[in-house]
This record gives structure tokens, C-alpha cells and sequence, in this order.
């Protein structure tokens, strides 16, 4: 019940969510936490006790997983070049796996377990499960027609009330294709047509009939909200607000204004139980998750100067932004970013294709990445290019090695794990190959920053969740049954293997 | 350190306005990629602005020398479907000349007119190793308008682009370097099939099938009574004078007509159409081509295609696969292989592109073909460019390593002879913040 968590020492566990370096520090404080509600959240008294779902605070948590992983046996891969994801590269490497966590990593002198089955890896390379923190897979699925089109809620500046989750079709077939690039997590994000587009919902990339079978146990909402074009371009060409950036903001600060009076008055009644609760507002209380610290702000924002308004918005209103996503112009503000402990998650090869995009550079991560404390991030927004996160990664270290840094892989890697996983508070659990964590792993074909890796097998918590080789671990969703080439093997390679 | 910041800023913007001259100059010890085959340790020589030379001997005497030991040296890639210097900022409609939206003129539509040598996508697709490009229109099914977080507002057909008529245009060559950037006009007209064509015509494939040829009848029609048309002694022909006029080398076979097409079922229908009417097909797209790879085979005709499309996009694409490129290859069509989103700011993606196709079994020099001399060869340029022989333009570039792996550079760029410099703004903005931005002077006073 990490939502009933959060609401009490939501602080320290966001700060540690957002960047502290000292993993065993954030597992601490999490731990630390109470598992029960706190009391302030829960009702004190039996005349505080409200109708079923009349209390938001009552049950935080209306759509829990039912995520069970796949089966899963203990093993040690060994034999690889290990890039951990926390900054090491092992030659030679083992990680061992046992019931579904990782136990162990270290060089070829690390034991293995009795009973552990030995996975042969030499000449290979392995990571951790790659973490696409910006996909609309399942609310923009394949086939991408209208009767599916439902990422974007763009009927109002400000629809926080609605939950991704809600429109998320588990059977897109691009969940296979993206595992099938070595993506373990994903945070499924409503559209950007809305100021406050509605909360996002991060997935363990396993097929499932259901929406719960997918979601990640435990893991924070974030709100997405969006800066810049897309906002004012779709209301003012409806003659509405906003149409400006200046309009923008102004409806960030209204809605702020609008939550911090809806949390006062659920606090005071919570608190004294006097009067009455204000009738339970779902805009507003994704608004107050958000003033609270449990719901996490990712912020669609492409530009230098929008950013650094943003984060004064968040100051004024005494709320934190977790991420920017898009951060085309991140590089121009790396030092300001990294002092705020914010995340910036960006392409590599994007660029141009509006105003807010034209200053987008190649060396954007690797410049964003340079200043202490900052978080630099690779995200996809896109089907097509989650499949290839890695070569984005790679491009990306291309470019920053053109401009004379000196980036090693074993870092670069962190791009699209480790800080990936703190940039949505799940770096607890998942994000680098280190004792404890959650065994997300990718057993690539070559080093992933080359062109020709393959990921060969993909592991979800220690349970095989693909394999290239093997067709009986290449999931077909329902979508794809009997469509034209089903079954069909294109240059030798069987059903599934897109 | 400042100071010579300063400097190679200024340098480099009077290198990327000014013009450049040929040299006469030969690369040496290379991995040289000719195209189609590969030479350890070669030697190229340019002389002219063209190739002169490719083998293992010594460099002439006097010759300035390129020393490309240990890297590796590749034609130019040539960008198929391509927008370089057809537009600027994709969401600012008045620099996008890729896509006319009048219904009084469509095949005439001639984007050369349109093309600008300045246009800061090219110096960006040169880092990427590309030297020429063919600029296709673009249209609605043509992928060229699709740009992620904006597409959901696009609301104009599936690319953001609507085009009103059967044909959206010519396509034409370019070369990436120098103030001439027009390598020939009207190489190709273009046309929009499956979902995209249904649309123009009504919204079924069967009128747009019954449309495409009724319009050839009307063509040749015309070219046969161009008399009777003057002095208005004709029947009403459906399209305008120009659009006919630009047709009659599509109906008589000569110019070939860029059909985008990607459901098998399409494909079939656009084969029997070309040879029913003699007219000369190049398939874009081709998302479900390999179902049908023998037949597009047998029919001699190529495709441009993206090798990343491997989702069920829509209904047109439900058999879309990553070995695409591969079993088309297989099967003995010649293919080509395009860069990504249009190919006007992300043209360099096209050796990342190329480097899947090989991940997903395109052989090697086969995914080198399909960006080097398939492209020349498909648009009537055979041993003009895309290929390290004599005679080739010396469009050249160097490589740090493999051109397909991201972690290569570009060392040396050259278009006709001529060093290119490797510039280009988003460097530029790069090196005005390399340190952080916080000096004590804004970063404006960088250059």
C-alpha cells in the first residue's frame, strides 16, 4: 500500500525518489514508513466514516494490481558484460536471481547458488530492463484509428480527473513489440492537449487480459501536465483560454488555487471533524495527490524558458516537479535542473518539427546530464521508437562524444534505467541490476549501443518474459491472431517476432 | 579557452555561408565501401568534382591526401522520399513546401520551385553522411507529416498532410551542398493508394482504381488532341491543362509515378494497374510487401521503404514486419531504404535505419545498396552518384567507424569534391552551452 504510504513521509520519500544517489537511503526511508494508513488519513472516529467512495482518502487505491509475474525460475546469468545500471560494467560478469529479486552481481568469482539454473551469456551483454517513462501504448494503440484514440481527453484545459488507465487497451500490440526492445516498465501517460491531462499509470510490461494485470504494484501516480504549443493551440483554436502561454499559466495557478482550498477543507474535517467534507472532487484531488506529495508532476515541456516558469509555478503553489518530459531545450537550463532535482527526459534525434522543437540537439542528454546531482532521461513517446531506446541512448553518447566528453556506456545506461526509474519513483524497485531489486533483465545479443543488438531474452521479474529464439516466448496479442501473415515466418522468422 | 570558442564559431559560420571550392584530392587506407563492393586499405581519387579512381594503389603525386587509416569510407547516402529543403519547422505551414493543398493544380505541382539551398535541415542530414536526396511530395498516407506528440491534433489524414487530388506532385533531386542544390527537376510524380487515395476519391479503394485510369484515358486523350483542346473543340477533361500536361510522360511510361501503397491486397492492384496501363511503378511504403515479395518481384518493380514499420498502424499494415527490407531483398526486389518522419530533420536517421534492417537480415551490403546505389539507380542516376566508381560524382564521406552504428562519426564529408564542413546550428547551439549557460556573460554574447 505504498499510496497510503506516501501520505505520510510523502517528502522523504519523493526526495529520495527524485534523486538521491544512495540507494540503501531511499530504502530506508521507505521502509521506515508505516504500512497502515496514517492517521491523519484515516477516519478517527465512526461519524468520519463516509458512503463507499465519498472519501478519496479512504481507499487510495479503487484499481489495485493484480499483477502476479510471470513464472519464474532462480538462476544466474553468467558469463555477460554486466552494465548495471548504477553506474558499473562488469566483464565476465553474474547476476543471480532468486525468487524474482536480484541476490547477487559481481565478477566471474561470484557464487552460484545450488539449485540456481546457469544461464551462458558470454560474449553478450546485459542490463537492466529498459524503462520507457513516456509511452501511450494502450491509450494509442495499433491500429491507431479513431474508434482507439483515447490518449487525449481534450474537452477541457484541465481534465486531472482522468486516469489513463482507464482507456488503456492491454491487448496493443506494441506492449510485445517494446518487450521485445528490452522494456520492463513503462509509465502510460494521458495525451498533451490539456494543461492537466490527467494521471498516468506505470505498467510491468507483461501481457494480461486486464489493465490491472499489468500495473505496477505500489508505484506513484504522476499527474501529466503540458507546457507550451500544444495547450494553447487546441483551446485558442476554439477561441477558449488558453491561447497563449500567459494563458497557460494562468490556469495552472487557477487550478492550484482551487486545490489547496478542496485539501484544507478535507484536512480540517479529517483533522477536527467538524462540519461538512466538501463533495469529493476528482479534479481536485489528483491536484491535492499532487500538493500532498503522493502524485508525481510530469511535465510535458519543451523549452528553456518554460521550465524555468514551471518550477516558479511549483514554488509558488509548494508543490514539486518530478520531471520534464521533452525537454528539448533541458541542455540551455542543465545546471538550474540539476540544483531543483529535477528529471529531464528527452530524445536524441527529434527535432524541428514545431517551434518548441527547432533548438533540439543530439548532445541534449549528454549535456543535461553533465552538472552534479542532474537526472538525465531518454523517452520515446512513441511505438516505434520504445522498441529502440537503447540505439537513442547510443546516438545520443555518440553526440556527447563528438562535443569531447568523456561518457563511459556503463553510464550512459543509467538514461534509460536507473534514472528513468527515479524520474517516476520507482527506483526502489527496479532500474539497475543491484542486490534487492526487482530482476528486470535484458540479455542483449551484442553491446546495446550497437545497431545490430538484439535484445535475446527479456526477464520480468525473473520470469522469462521474451525470448528471440524461442517462439513459445514471443506473445501474440489477440489483435494479431489470424491477421493477414499470422503464422506466416518473414525470412525465417516465426509469428510474434515483429 | 573562450577566445577560441569564439573563433571556431566564426569560423564555422562563414564556412557554412560561404561557398567552397573543388579540390582534387584522394583518400587513402580506408575500409572504402564503393556501393557495391568493398576495398581494404583503398585509395579513392577525386579529380573534378568527380571519381576518377577506387583501388589499392598509391595516391598521385601532388594530390592533397585525406588519411582515412583505420575508418572507414562510404558513398554519400541518398534520402529517398525525402522533405531536405522542403520545409523548415514542421508545424509552420508557410515553410512547408512539400504538400500543395489546391485542387486546381496536382500533378503539375512542381516542388523544385520551392527548394532552398539555405534550409538549415541540410547541413544536419549532411552529419548524418547524407549528400543527395530525392524531395518527394508529400501526402496524406506518406508518413511525411507525422510528428508524435502533435499528431493527435493533426486531424488532416493520417500523415497531417490532405492531399485533394489523385496525384500530389513531382518529386525532384538534390544534392546537399553548395548554393545549387537542384540536381534535376521532375524525376518522379507521386501518388497516394490505399486508405490515402480511397480518401481522395470518395473514400473506396474501387473508385480510386476506376479514377486513376479514367485520368490516364483523359491524358492520353488530351496528348492526342492537344489541338482540338486549344481551340476547346474536346470534351470537359476532369483535371487542369498542366495536370495533364504533366501526366503524359506518366501515361506513356517514361516518368516513374511513386505510389504509396502498403496493404498486400493494395499492391497486387497497383501491379495489374501498372502493367494494364504500361505505366512504370516505384512502391513506397510496402508495409505488407513481403507477403507479396515474389510478385512485386517478378514485376521488376522497386520500393522505397521504411524498415522500422512493424506495427498495425491501421488496417493497411496489419502484416508489417522488421524483415521487410530483408524478404523483399530475398526475393530479388530492388529496394531503398528511407529515413525517418518524412526525412527532412531526421534524413540521418537513415544509416540507423539501414543498420535494423541488417539486425532484422538484410545482409550488410545489401542495406548498403539500399541507401547508396538502389536510390540512384531507381530515379535513373546509375554510376551518376551513390557509388564510389569512375565517373561518380565524388560525394564521399568518411567515417569513424561502421556508417551504420551510432557511436560513427563523419570525419570528412565531401559533395562533388568539395569538403563540406561539418557544421551546422544545432552544433552551434550545442557549443553555446556546452559550459552550463551561467557565465557572467548570457550566452547570447557566445556566438
Amino acid at each position: 500500500m505504498l499510496f497510503s504510504r506516501l501520505r505520510g513521509p510523502s517528502l522523504a520519500v519523493l526526495t529520495c525518489a527524485l534523486g538521491a544517489l544512495s540507494l540503501s537511503a531511499c530504502a530506508t526511508t521507505g521502509d521506515a514508513a508505516p504500512k497502515t494508513q496514517t492517521a491523519s488519513a484515516a477516519p478517527a472516529s465512526k461519524d468520519r466514516t463516509m458512503a463507499p467512495g465519498l472519501d478519496g482518502w479512504a481507499n487510495q487505491d479503487p484499481y489495485p494490481s493484480t499483477y502476479r509475474g510471470l513464472p519464474r525460475q532462480d538462476m544466474a546469468i553468467v558469463g555477460a558484460t554486466v552494465l548495471t545500471g548504477a553506474g558499473q560494467k562488469i566483464q565476465n560478469g553474474v547476476v543471480v536471481v532468486t525468487d524474482g529479486r536480484i541476490v547477487a552481481v559481481g565478477g566471474a568469482d561470484t557464487p552460484v547458488p545450488a539449485g540456481h539454473q546457469v544461464v551462458d551469456a558470454r560474449g553478450r551483454y546485459v542490463t537492466p530492463g529498459i524503462i520507457d517513462i513516456h509511452s501511450h501504448l494502450g491509450v494509442y494503440p495499433s491500429p491507431g484509428v479513431q474508434g482507439m484514440s483515447d490518449g487525449n481527453e481534450a474537452t477541457n484545459p484541465n481534465t486531472a480527473q482522468v486516469w489513463a488507465e482507464h482507456s488503456i487497451w492491454p491487448q496493443d500490440p506494441g506492449f510485445n513489440t517494446a518487450r521485445a526492445g528490452g522494456v520492463t516498465t513503462m509509465q502510460i501517460l494521458p495525451g498533451s492537449a490539456n494543461l492537466f491531462g490527467g494521471r498516468g499509470v506505470t505498467l510491468r510490461n507483461v501481457p494480461s487480459v486486464t489493465m490491472q494485470g499489468m500495473k505496477f504494484p505500489n508505484a506513484p501516480y504522476g499527474l501529466k501536465m503540458a507546457c507550451g504549443e500544444n495547450p494553447s493551440r487546441v483551446y485558442g483554436s476554439r477561441n477558449q483560454s488558453p491561447a497563449t502561454g500567459m494563458g497557460n499559466v494562468a490556469g495552472y495557478r487557477a487550478a492550484f488555487i482551487a486545490a489547496r482550498d478542496y485539501k484544507d477543507k478535507w484536512d480540517k474535517w479529517r483533522e477536527t471533524g467538524q462540519g461538512t467534507p466538501p463533495t469529493r472532487n476528482l479534479q481536485l484531488e489528483t491536484l491535492a495527490g499532487v500538493l500532498d506529495g503522493s502524485v508525481l508532476i510530469q511535465n510535458h515541456c519543451y523549452r528553456a524558458d518554460e521550465m524555468a516558469v514551471m518550477l516558479d509555478v511549483a514554488k509558488e503553489f509548494g508543490y514539486k516537479i518530478t520531471t520534464f518530459h521533452h525537454a528539448v531545450e533541458a541542455y540551455k537550463v542543465a545546471p538550474l535542473l540539476a540544483r531543483e532535482g529535477v528529471c529531464a527526459a528527452m530524445w536524441t534525434g527529434w527535432w524541428g518539427f514545431k517551434m518548441e522543437a527547432l533548438d533540439g540537439i543530439e548532445e541534449n542528454a549528454a549535456l543535461t546530464d553533465a552538472p552534479e546531482g542532474s537526472c538525465a532521461v531518454i523517452h520515446s513517446d512513441d511505438a516505434e521508437l520504445i522498441q529502440r531506446l537503447n540505439q537513442e541512448a547510443a546516438a545520443a553518447l555518440s553526440a556527447g562524444r563528438r562535443a569531447g566528453m568523456n561518457i563511459a556506456e556503463e553510464h550512459a545506461i543509467s538514461w534509460i534505467t536507473l534514472n528513468a526509474a527515479k524520474s517516476i519513483g520507482i527506483d526502489k524497485e527496479t532500474g539497475s541490476l543491484e542486490n534487492g531489486k526487482r530482476a528486470d533483465v535484458v540479455i542483449w545479443s551484442a553491446d546495446p549501443f550497437s545497431i545490430y543488438a538484439r535484445a535475446d531474452q527479456v526477464f520480468i521479474d525473473g520470469g522469462l518474459a521474451y525470448d528471440r529464439a524461442n517462439p513459445a516466448f514471443q506473445p501474440v496479442s489477440d489483435f494479431e491472431l489470424g491477421q493477414p501473415g499470422f503464422g506466416q515466418a518473414a525470412v525465417g522468422v516465426a509469428q510474434g517476432a515483429r | 579557452m573562450r577566445i577560441n570558442t569564439l573563433l571556431a564559431g566564426a569560423v564555422a559560420a562563414i564556412a557554412l555561408a560561404g561557398p567552397a571550392l573543388a579540390q582534387d584530392v584522394a583518400i587513402t587506407g580506408g575500409r572504402v565501401l564503393t556501393g557495391t563492393s568493398v576495398i581494404e586499405n583503398g585509395t579513392v581519387v577525386i579529380r573534378g568534382g568527380k571519381v576518377v579512381s577506387v583501388g589499392t594503389g598509391a595516391a598521385p603525386a601532388g594530390l592533397r591526401v585525406i588519411d582515412a587509416r583505420g575508418k572507414v569510407v562510404a558513398p554519400g547516402f541518398v534520402a529517398v522520399d525525402s522533405g531536405l529543403a522542403g520545409t523548415e519547422v514542421g508545424s509552420v505551414r508557410g515553410t512547408n513546401d512539400l504538400a500543395n493543398r489546391a485542387n486546381t493544380l496536382t500533378a503539375a505541382f512542381d516542388l523544385s520551385y520551392g527548394l532552398d539551398p539555405w534550409s538549415f535541415t541540410l547541413p544536419v542530414a549532411r552529419l548524418g553522411g547524407v549528400t543527395r536526396a530525392v524531395v518527394t511530395p508529400q501526402h496524406g498516407g506518406s508518413g511525411g507529416g507525422h510528428s508524435h506528440d502533435d499528431s493527435d491534433f493533426a486531424g488532416a489524414g493520417a500523415g497531417g498532410y490532405q492531399t485533394p487530388g489523385l496525384f500530389a506532385g513531382q518529386a525532384a533531386v538534390i544534392k546537399l551542398g553548395g548554393s545549387d542544390i537542384l540536381v534535376k527537376p521532375r524525376v518522379a510524380m507521386t501518388a497516394p493508394f490505399g486508405e490515402a487515395g480511397a480518401t481522395v476519391a470518395g473514400g473506396a479503394r474501387g473508385a480510386e482504381f476506376v479514377l486513376f485510369k479514367e485520368t490516364l484515358a483523359e491524358t492520353r486523350l488530351y496528348a492526342r488532341n492537344k489541338a482540338a483542346y486549344d481551340r476547346a473543340a474536346l470534351r470537359d477533361l476532369s483535371l487542369s491543362r498542366a495536370d495533364l500536361e504533366a501526366l503524359i510522360p506518366v501515361a506513356e511510361g517514361r516518368m516513374p509515378l511513386i505510389v504509396t501503397v502498403n496493404r498486400a491486397a493494395d499492391i497486387r492492384q497497383v501491379l495489374r494497374l501498372a502493367r494494364e496501363e504500361g505505366v512504370k511503378v516505384i512502391l513506397d511504403g510496402a508495409a505488407e510487401g513481403w507477403l507479396v515479395a515474389d510478385e512485386i518481384a517478378a514485376a521488376k518493380v522497386p520500393v522505397l521503404l521504411h524498415p522500422l514499420t512493424n506495427l498495425p498502424s491501421n488496417f493497411e499494415m496489419r502484416a508489417a514486419r522488421m524483415q521487410n527490407a530483408a524478404a523483399l531483398n530475398a526475393a530479388g526486389v530492388v529496394i531503398a531504404i528511407k529515413g525517418n518522419e518524412g526525412g527532412a530533420h531526421r534524413a540521418r536517421d537513415l544509416r540507423y535505419n539501414a543498420g535494423n534492417a541488417v539486425s532484422h537480415g538484410l545482409p550488410f551490403a545489401a542495406a548498403i545498396q539500399a541507401i547508396t546505389v538502389n536510390p540512384a539507380r531507381i530515379f535513373g542516376f546509375d554510376g551518376q552518384f551513390g557509388e564510389l566508381k569512375p565517373g561518380a560524382a565524388g560525394d564521399v564521406v568518411v567515417w569513424s567507424g561502421d556508417p551504420l552504428e551510432p557511436l560513427s562519426q563523419p570525419s570528412a564529408v565531401l559533395i562533388d569534391g568539395v569538403e563540406q564542413p561539418l557544421q551546422a546550428r544545432n552544433l552551434l547551439l550545442r557549443d553555446r552551452y556546452r559550459t552550463g549557460g551561467e557565465g557572467a556573460m548570457p550566452p547570447a554574447y557566445g556566438n
